[in-house]
This record gives structure tokens, C-alpha cells and sequence, in this order.
């Protein structure tokens, strides 16, 4: 009744397809959150006016289709600077920015959630500001954050599917790749959707975990 | 000895104090009474430079608070402060709100800092709720926590902002209980407060702000029954 032409070694390519798409948004995500937290201060600190040249940066990256943003930046590179530079670094490179991009908004959220007179007390204590960051700031802005955060990893994740257009084969590029030879598009698309819920589903459920953790407090 | 010379405040437009001058010796309960917006608050964060003055001089030991050079983090571990609106960290059990700054500010090692929590926690009665997060406390439980977060720094100084007036009548008495075995202790306190009784009990000199001056200062039985300033009487009559 049920006959399909997929063998292991498909599998396989669509398994390494889905490690290349974890690979990229785990790059992205890391990077994209260390610069989003560095942008994010920034804006909090020095205030709208001071912080409107990254804001407007920023702004172009959340804005811009990310599609658009890799073709643009591949030929950019490429063409004008002539750089030779992998396809995977670009997209490394452009999801990093756009993860960056969303994950500052996210931070100055969290910041600014933060109670003035909870961190004039830690101040009132001698703390430096460094130390009110650090052990007031970040853990209460981090309760505020993470689901929006989780949100941002798990769209990334999908989102990193366009990377096809810079010449990286992951997990959704691999699954067109077989679709054309095996003509089973829903049968395989179906396999993708459960790699990316695999791939997903830890990660959401981590977000709960810590969620659940912190509720006590 | 904190001295504070001829300060100077203004919020914009709104000048909050017109040049106060008063000097609390160590070992004193000052109380300052006034109605709302007669700059005694705003006082009390310029003591400890939470906030900047226009003009004047206040100096802490002999450190002026408000010079460029001086490290206004190390002034004010000598200089504990206590507002009226909780302000525990929410993340952090009773015990660890109170030994984070000794560990981290004075680098004191855990168990030295432990040991300092558990002591003043005791001593203002929350023994018992070491492990508990503040959400779990009461209003007058979390003052007595910031109390004793306070404490554990071992401040020559402790100043008290209407530390009460946040809190259901029925949970006063027992933040002013701790007041008050500071104030026999003979902790250096400056107490802005609306306790009328308490400030007639426990302080050396009362102090009376009205618009941003100090209209009248003198020892509580003279200043509540014998009140020169028209203001200062009329302010008393309305209390009473």
C-alpha cells in the first residue's frame, strides 16, 4: 500500500541537511545574542537620542526581508569588495545581524522591565553599575526576556531555511533536493517538518523548564 | 558626622531645598517631620548622592559627598539607606538579598557574609525566613529585610526614608520595633518620618522642613510642645 523510493543514504542527506541548519542558527543565535545584549545596553544607557545611528542600523536588519538581506550582502561582498568568502559565512554572518537586530529590542525590554527603585537600592548598597548589571539587571531581565528569546531562536531556526539562496544545503534545501528526484513532496516534506520539530521541541520545552524554575521567586 | 552647608536642590523649575544647613554627630537619632514635598526625602538621597545638589556642601566623615573625586560606592557602604517603597531583589532568597552586597561590594568570603545575614536577620526578627523569597513576605517583613540588608554592611550611618508609610497600619509597629533597638543601640540614624510618636520617642532633635527649608529644629519634648515656627504649628495641629 505505502511504497517509497527513499533509502537510508536519503536520510542520511536529509540528517546532515538538518545538522547544517542547526549548525547556522546555533552560530547566529550565539553571536546574534552576545551582540544583541551589546546593543541592547547601549540603547538602554545612552538613551534614544544618542542611540538613534544603531537604532536606524538595526532597524534596516529587522525590516529588510532576510532574503533580500543575503542576496544582497553575497554580491555585495563577492561582486564589490570581491571577497571570497564561503556562502556559509555569509550566512552566518547576515542571520547573526538579523538575530541581533530583534534580540536588542528584546534586551532593552528586559532592561527596562528591571523596577528603578530595585536597582537604586543595589546602588544604595555600594554596588558599582557593573555589579547592579550583573547580578540584579541580568537576572531579573532575563525572566522578562527568555520567552521572547525562545521565540527568536525558534524563528531563526526556520527562518535560516532562505540560507539555500547563498549555496547552503541544509535541511529544507536537502528536502527539495530530494523532492526532485523522488517526486514525494508531501511524504518528504513531512520528514523535514518532523526534523525541524525535533530539532525545535528541545528547545522550547527547555524555555518552559527555566520558566517553571524561576516561577518560585 | 555627616554636615550638611547651605544645600541647594531644584527639580527644574521647582526649588525642592533652599539652602539646608544642620549637622548630626554621631551616635544621634535626628527625625525629620514635614509634609509631602518639603524636601526631606530628597534630603536624604543627596546625604548618600543618589542625588546631586545645585550648590552647598555635604560631607560624610569629612568626604564630600558630591566632589568629582570622590567613589561615592565606597561613601555608601559606610551610609546605609532604607526607602519607604519594597525593594528587595525578587530573584534572591531573604538570605541571599542580604549577603549579596557584603560578597560582593566588602568581598567578604560566604561564610563570612552568612554568618553577618543570619546575625542581623535575627536581629530584626526574620530568623526564621532565611530561605524564603520576598514575595512570601510581608510589607513590614520586606522593610525589616531591607533593614537588615542595610545592616549587614556595617554602616556608620543608616537613614531612613518614611520607611513606614508604605504599610498597613497593623505592620508599623513592628518595623518602628527595629527602629526603635537601632536607635538604643545607639546606631547614628536620620529618620524622615510621619510617626509623630515615634519621633518624639526615639530621637536626640527633631527637625521640621516646610517648602524646602528647615523651619525649626530642637529636642522632641520642645519642638511637639512648645513649637515656635506658626508653620510647624499649624503642621502639628492638622497631625494631631
Amino acid at each position: 500500500m505505502f511504497d517509497t523510493a527513499l533509502t537510508s543514504a536519503d536520510l542520511i542527506f536529509l540528517a546532515q541537511g538538518a545538522g547544517m541548519t542547526l549548525f547556522v542558527t546555533a552560530i547566529s543565535v550565539a553571536f546574534g545574542t552576545i551582540l544583541g545584549i551589546a546593543f541592547g545596553v547601549f540603547r538602554f544607557q545612552v538613551g534614544p537620542y544618542w542611540a538613534s545611528p544603531v537604532t536606524f542600523i538595526l532597524d534596516l536588519f529587522r525590516s529588510v526581508p532576510l532574503l533580500i538581506q543575503l542576496v544582497l550582502f553575497n554580491a555585495f561582498l563577492g561582486t564589490v569588495l570581491k571577497l571570497k568568502m564561503s556562502g556559509l559565512t555569509v550566512a552566518c554572518g547576515v542571520l547573526t545581524f538579523y538575530t541581533a537586530a530583534y534580540c536588542a529590542e528584546i534586551v532593552r525590554g528586559g532592561i527596562e522591565a528591571v523596577p528603578a527603585i530595585t536597582r537604586r537600592a543595589a546602588r544604595s548598597l555600594g554596588m558599582t553599575w557593573m555589579q547592579d548589571m550583573r547580578y540584579i539587571v541580568a537576572p531579573l531581565a532575563t525572566r522578562v526576556a527568555l520567552p521572547s528569546w525562545i521565540g527568536l531562536a525558534l524563528g531563526v531556526m526556520k527562518d535560516s531555511a532562505l540560507v539555500y539562496v547563498v549555496q547552503v544545503t541544509e535541511l529544507l534545501k536537502s528536502t527539495q533536493i530530494l523532492i526532485t528526484r523522488l517526486q514525494e513532496p508531501l511524504f518528504l516534506l513531512m520528514i523535514c517538518g518532523a526534523f525541524y520539530f525535533v530539532i525545535s521541541f528541545p528547545i522550547a520545552r527547555f524555555g518552559g523548564y527555566l520558566e517553571k524554575r524561576w516561577s518560585n521567586d | 558626622m555627616i554636615e550638611i552647608e547651605n544645600v541647594r536642590k531644584s527639580f527644574g523649575p521647582l526649588e525642592v531645598l533652599k539652602g539646608i544647613n544642620l549637622s548630626v554627630p554621631k551616635g544621634e537619632v535626628l527625625t525629620i517631620i514635614g509634609g509631602s514635598g518639603s524636601g526631606k526625602s530628597t534630603l536624604l538621597t543627596c546625604i548618600n548622592g543618589l542625588e546631586s545638589i545645585a550648590s552647598g556642601r555635604i560631607t560624610v566623615d569629612g568626604v564630600d559627598v558630591h566632589a568629582k573625586t570622590t567613589d561615592l560606592n565606597k561613601l555608601r557602604r559606610n551610609l546605609g539607606i532604607v526607602f519607604q517603597q519594597f525593594n528587595a531583589f525578587p530573584h534572591l532568597t531573604v538570605l541571599e538579598n542580604v549577603m549579596l552586597a557584603p560578597r560582593k561590594v566588602l568581598k567578604q568570603s560566604k561564610a563570612e557574609a552568612e554568618a553577618m545575614a543570619v546575625k542581623q536577620l535575627t536581629h530584626v526578627g526574620l530568623g526564621d525566613k532565611l530561605a524564603v523569597y520576598p514575595s512570601r513576605l510581608s510589607g513590614g517583613q520586606q522593610q525589616r529585610m531591607a533593614i537588615a540588608r542595610a545592616l549587614a554592611m556595617s554602616p556608620s550611618y543608616m537613614l531612613f526614608d518614611e520607611v513606614t508609610s508604605a504599610l498597613d497600619p497593623q505592620l508599623v509597629g513592628e518595623v518602628l520595633d527595629t527602629l526603635r533597638l537601632l536607635a538604643s543601640e545607639g546606631m547614628t540614624m536620620i529618620c524622615v518620618t510621619h510617626e509623630m510618636k515615634f519621633a518624639r520617642e526615639v530621637s536626640d532633635r527633631v527637625a521640621f522642613f516646610h517648602q524646602g527649608v528647615m523651619a525649626e529644629i530642637a529636642a522632641p519634648d520642645a519642638l511637639f510642645d512648645a513649637p515656635q515656627d506658626p508653620d510647624l504649628k499649624q503642621f502639628l495641629a492638622a497631625t494631631h
